[in-house]
């Protein structure tokens, strides 16, 4: 059924709002403590439970995944009621954060990249499979 | 007109589907014809939306961006917390243990660096512009990780409406840049191998930042960088308003 994927995904959700709300009371802190990342890994333990046991369908993962795919949407409609008006007001460190941290992430990707052996380029590993479009998971 | 505002009113929630799926439209037309796919739709729907919120803080000096305008109510809805919690959960759906496995420990030690790295420098630099409360700083920091762990941390640790909004530029501003700065920097940091990819991935974050930049770089790379990506945002909504939220109230207080 499909309402049992949305039930599942409401389920997790709330677990997670509880347990982070509890969380942060055990802290002393008056916040959700990660309260989403808690929910994001129960979903997925669900997930490998389901699938074990043979109860992952269709509709079941249509209803959780619905929601997956409207995540962009949502995220537009968050953006929309925003107080961008005093945010802007700060311009600046949005352009300076925003810069700084992808140039310390590209930086960090050279130099992890560099270290260790290094693995066979896409071409290489293309030219090993005589033409055929490399898979995941045969080549890793 | 009032028939229709009307109708508007009494069903806010579905007005608020037909107005976003509209501009989801338009931001994927101008994707494809102006930019070529190289900046996602998502992307552009985004700054839409944060540029709608403007115009109508503007207009009607409310606080609350578009759903200041009552024709625009439902937007409240759909974008609030409970449904925004609600699809990003589900987004974890989609994540493959098995795949997962393969990125071992260097996809690991990417994500946490990921994490860690652009949170500090957003919360290094909120500080330097002027931001003293734990709460504002975690929620800019988180904001340099992504566009999603931004708000989510801040709506979590009640942060106010402008300073998530600062978190969401942020972070949509990090996306668009590596989307655009992949293919540029590609040669220079490695980018040519699975390996290279899962770590760009688990660092870069933003999934429609990593796609974007590696579908325009190498698109067989694609699959390698989103494997890692897409855990980038649960680890975040994780740690950022938890433990990294204490690291921080533990050093600036209060």
């Amino acid at each position: 059924m499909v309402i049992s994927g949305v039930a599942l995904l409401a389920i997790c959700t709330l677990m997670g709002a509880f347990l982070g709300d509890l969380l942060g009371v055990a802290l002393g802190v008056k916040a959700n403590v990660g309260g989403v990342g808690i929910a994001m890994f129960l979903l997925i333990a669900m997930r490998l439970w389901l699938t074990r046991r043979g109860l992952l369908t269709a509709p079941v993962k249509f209803g959780v995944e619905f929601w997956g795919a409207l995540y962009i949407p949502i995220v537009v409609a968050m953006a929309a009621q925003q107080n961008v008006v005093v945010a802007a007001r700060s311009g600046p460190l949005v352009l300076i954060a925003g810069i700084a941290a992808v140039l310390v992430c590209f930086g960090t990707v050279a130099l992890i990249s560099r270290i260790g052996t290094k693995g066979e380029t896409m071409d290489e590993i293309e030219a090993r499979a005589g033409g055929q479009l490399a898979r995941l998971g045969e080549t890793v | 007109m009032e028939v229709l505002t009307h109708a508007f009113l009494a069903n806010g929630l579905l007005a608020a589907f037909a107005i976003v799926g509209l501009v989801m439209w338009l931001s994927n037309a101008i994707s494809k014809r102006l930019f070529f796919g190289r900046i996602h739709g998502s992307a552009i729907a985004i700054v839409i939306g944060l540029a709608a919120a403007f115009a109508a803080g503007l207009w009607t000096g409310g606080e609350k961006g578009v759903v200041d305008i009552p024709l625009f109510a439902g937007i409240g809805l759909m974008g609030g917390a409970m449904l925004r919690d609600f699809a990003i959960v589900a987004t974890a759906f989609e994540v493959d243990v098995s795949q997962a496995r393969k990125a071992g420990a260097i996809g690991a030690v990417a994500l946490t660096l990921g994490t860690i790295l652009p949170f500090i420098v957003g919360s290094v630099l909120a500080v330097a512009f002027g931001y003293t409360d734990a709460v504002s700083i975690t929620t800019i920091g988180a904001g340099a990780v992504t566009y999603i762990v931004g708000p989510v941390t801040g709506a979590a640790l009640g942060a106010n409406s402008a300073v998530i909004a600062l978190s969401i530029a942020t972070g949509v501003f990090k996306a668009v840049l590596v989307m655009i700065g992949t293919p540029i920097v590609a040669k220079m940091i490695g980018l040519d191998n699975p390996r290279s990819a899962m770590v760009f991935g688990g660092l870069m974050g933003t999934v429609s930042g990593v796609s974007g930049g590696l579908a325009a770089t190498d698109r067989r790379l694609v699959p390698y960088g989103a494997l890692t990506a897409t855990f980038h945002t649960g680890l975040g909504c994780l740690v950022a308003p938890s433990v990294l939220y204490l690291i921080v109230r533990a050093i600036a207080g209060g």
